[in-house]
């Protein structure tokens, strides 16, 4: 019993990860059929972020506080910037803005050697995120991944309160559903483009200061991370976040309970057959936005 | 206001005038055969009395990249199939044929070096005993890539997962795949691979004479591949893996099945990058998990979109100057070849889609007809605006 809680809060502490990287993903790529391998550099940046705004305030608590936020900021100016500059010409051609911003991450990992070096750095963790929480029944459960799930479901709690609640959250959906209706109903659909395009890669600095939390910041540290969290969007279906909520979950969880009947490398694989699997059973996701769209 | 009729232009965007058919080009078959006497030429003749022993070698090691190119223009550039992972099917091929030169190095029942070094094995797997046969193996180096083509293929595109979804799914195998790889460390060398292949079926391949006749098998292959290709694209089942790029629902309509046609390109393609795989081992020695995950998987992909995707042989010259300045560039300065790398990426692919063989026919169209479009425009979907059957639901 304490064995399968274990597992099962691994699985789910991997799943609040790849919820995080994967959040930003379902905003840009369902909304703007945008798929941004530069997501993994935009995570990078946030740990950057993190890491540096270390050197200045020299308590760890304040400065991961402080992070959150300015992560999200220069993050998402990261992304508003790749936006104006290339993805905003190649919105008919989905395939190409992946090998553009493929390219756009290459440049970013090495001007992050450039700046900060090669090797990895490590970030102080405050003291309170340090230790294990002991829960009745012999479990523990460590308080950095906790902190991860209580950050990845404010996240997804919040994004979700602003699309239902808020006028940009409005706008966005309308765009999602259908462009070229809300295009004619006066929605400047460019705009909302690029502010969806901020608070998605916003999101992925934030999910970069998680990251800092569980290992070193190296350039490459994105890549890895990138596409499993594709993978979560794509079975979760474009369009909404629910999917995207459950499936990362469920991967996470599988991918721990396979890691644990068998190893790592097999798990991934079972992760990988499981998602083809679930492809012939949904092609376009777990939940896919019904639209009168023809688009 | 300009979104608004932006968006409009998107979707309505106005009916091509109608075009003259093209004049069936007259002397095309001489011109083939011409330009493939050339480059045969090139190849077998002028290559190996220019280059040194070295840079014979490196050219090798290029025209199995080559390779691939052929089999990802046909998959994409022509089907429109963005496969990020061929080094899945480059790396079946290259670890077929390497354990079979393991094995054969190793002599009859004798375990390959790094099995005894970290493996603790006593006996061989299961899975190895049946690339001791060369009959087994050397099939299995085209044959094994193909049949996991085929799978995933048919699974994938009989469900119409396609555009971004299989895109990512590729690029997932190939992670998995490296994964894999790395994490069975006792029975396939792990991140180190398959190394140290001394011997090519009795030819001893530190011999430069047998490394050289290696570079003539490779050219050899590779201008098969070219020739096979051509063919492939010139036929009506070349023009049907165009229209399903173009438009697939439309193609359903008319009572194909364009989950077949793209099956069939995808398994080609595969096929391609597994016998260059096969050959990449003996030419180089070695086939590793890095040099078949997702990174390298990409930068085949970059040579075919810098030298032309939908053209014959763009990917060819693309993946072979990509692959010859980064040897170039990244010995002297390897951080300006990333940032020229992914530069050139982003430029080429946003601006140039037609790789720089459109260059070419851009500047050879406006000469000859000012007002038709360019070559590439015909030659790719339509660059601007939604097609509505293109796009899926979202």
């Amino acid at each position: 019993m304490t064995v399968l809680f274990g597992q099962l809060f691994t699985g789910v502490s991997i799943g609040a990860v790849l919820l995080l990287v994967a959040l930003g993903l379902a905003l840009t790529f369902g909304q703007m059929n945008v798929i941004n391998m530069a997501h993994g550099e935009f995570i990078m940046a946030g740990a950057y972020t993190t890491y540096v705004l270390q050197q200045t305030i020299t308590s760890a608590g304040w400065s991961l506080l402080v992070a959150l936020p300015v992560a999200f900021a220069v993050a998402g100016a990261l992304g508003v910037l790749l936006e104006v500059l290339l993805i905003r010409r190649l919105y008919a051609r989905p395939l190409d803005t992946l090998l553009v911003t493929w390219g756009v991450s290459l440049m970013l990992q090495q001007a992050a050697r450039d700046v900060f070096g090669s090797p990895n750095v490590q970030t102080r963790a405050p003291a309170l995120l340090t230790g294990n929480v002991s829960l009745p029944g012999g479990i523990t459960v460590a308080n950095n991944r906790l902190f991860i799930l209580g950050l990845a479901v404010a996240a997804v709690v919040a994004l979700t309160l602003a699309l239902r609640l808020t006028p940009l959250g409005r706008r966005i959906r309308a765009v999602v559903q259908n462009r070229d209706l809300a295009a004619v109903s006066g929605i400047a659909t460019a705009r909302v483009d690029r502010t969806t395009f901020f608070v998605g890669s916003g999101l992925a600095g934030v999910a970069g200061v998680a990251l800092t939390l569980l290992g070193p910041i190296g350039p490459t540290m994105g890549t890895n991370l990138i596409i499993d969290a594709f993978l979560v969007v794509v079975v979760g279906g474009i369009g909404q976040l629910k999917g995207s909520v459950i499936v990362a979950f469920a991967l996470g969880v599988l991918q721990a309970t396979g890691e644990y009947l068998t190893t790592l490398s097999v798990a991934k694989v079972i992760v990988f057959v499981a998602i083809v699997a679930f492809l012939q059973w949904r092609p376009q996701g777990l939940f896919t936005l019904r639209t009168r769209s023809l688009a | 206001m300009t979104t608004v009729t932006g968006a409009t232009n998107a979707t309505d965007e106005p009916a091509a005038p109608p075009q003259p058919p093209a004049p069936r080009r007259t002397g095309g078959r001489a011109r083939t055969a011409l330009g493939f006497a050339a480059g045969a030429a090139l190849l077998f003749g002028v290559a190996p009395l220019v280059l040194s022993d070295f840079r014979l070698a490196l050219l090798a090691k290029y025209l199995c990249v080559a390779m691939v190119a052929v089999g990802i223009g046909i998959a994409w550039g022509r089907g429109g199939m963005l496969t990020l992972g061929q080094g899945v099917f480059f790396g079946l091929g290259g670890y077929a044929m390497a354990m079979h030169l393991k094995l054969a190095d190793a002599g009859p029942g004798a375990l390959p070096d790094f099995m005894q070094l970290y493996g603790q094995l006593d006996e061989l797997p299961w899975w190895w005993r049946p690339f001791a046969s060369p009959w087994f193996a050397l099939p299995a180096t085209v044959l094994l890539p193909m049949a996991v083509a085929f799978g995933l293929g048919s699974l994938v595109f009989r469900r119409r997962v396609r555009g971004a979804y299989f895109a990512i799914l590729s690029q997932a195998l190939a992670a998995a795949m490296v994964i894999l790889l790395v994490g069975q460390q006792g029975t396939t060398g792990g991140t180190n691979g398959l190394t140290d292949i001394q011997g090519f079926f009795g030819y001893d391949l530190d011999d430069p004479v047998n490394q050289r006749t290696v570079y003539l098998l490779i050219a050899a292959a590779l201008l098969a591949l070219l020739a096979g290709a051509r063919q492939l694209i010139r036929s009506r089942y070349g023009e049907l893996l165009v229209a399903v790029r173009d438009g697939e629902e439309r193609v359903r309509f008319l009572g194909y099945d364009p989950a077949t046609v793209k099956v069939v390109a995808y398994v080609v393609a595969a096929g391609m990058a597994g016998l260059a795989g096969a050959l990449f081992v003996p030419a180089v020695g070695i086939i590793s998990p890095a040099l078949i995950g997702i990174v390298p998987s990409i930068e085949f992909v970059i040579g075919v979109a810098v030298g032309g995707r939908a053209t014959l042989l763009g990917p060819v010259l693309g993946a072979v100057a990509v692959a010859w300045a980064r040897t170039a560039l990244s010995e002297r300065f390897p951080g300006t070849w990333t940032y020229l790398q992914g530069l050139l990426f982003v430029l080429v692919v946003a601006f140039l889609p037609g790789g720089l063989a459109s260059l070419w026919a851009l500047a050879r169209n406006r000469r000859a007809e000012p007002d038709r479009p360019p070559r590439w425009r015909r030659v790719l979907p339509s660059g601007r605006g939604r097609t509505r059957t293109e796009v899926p639901a979202a």
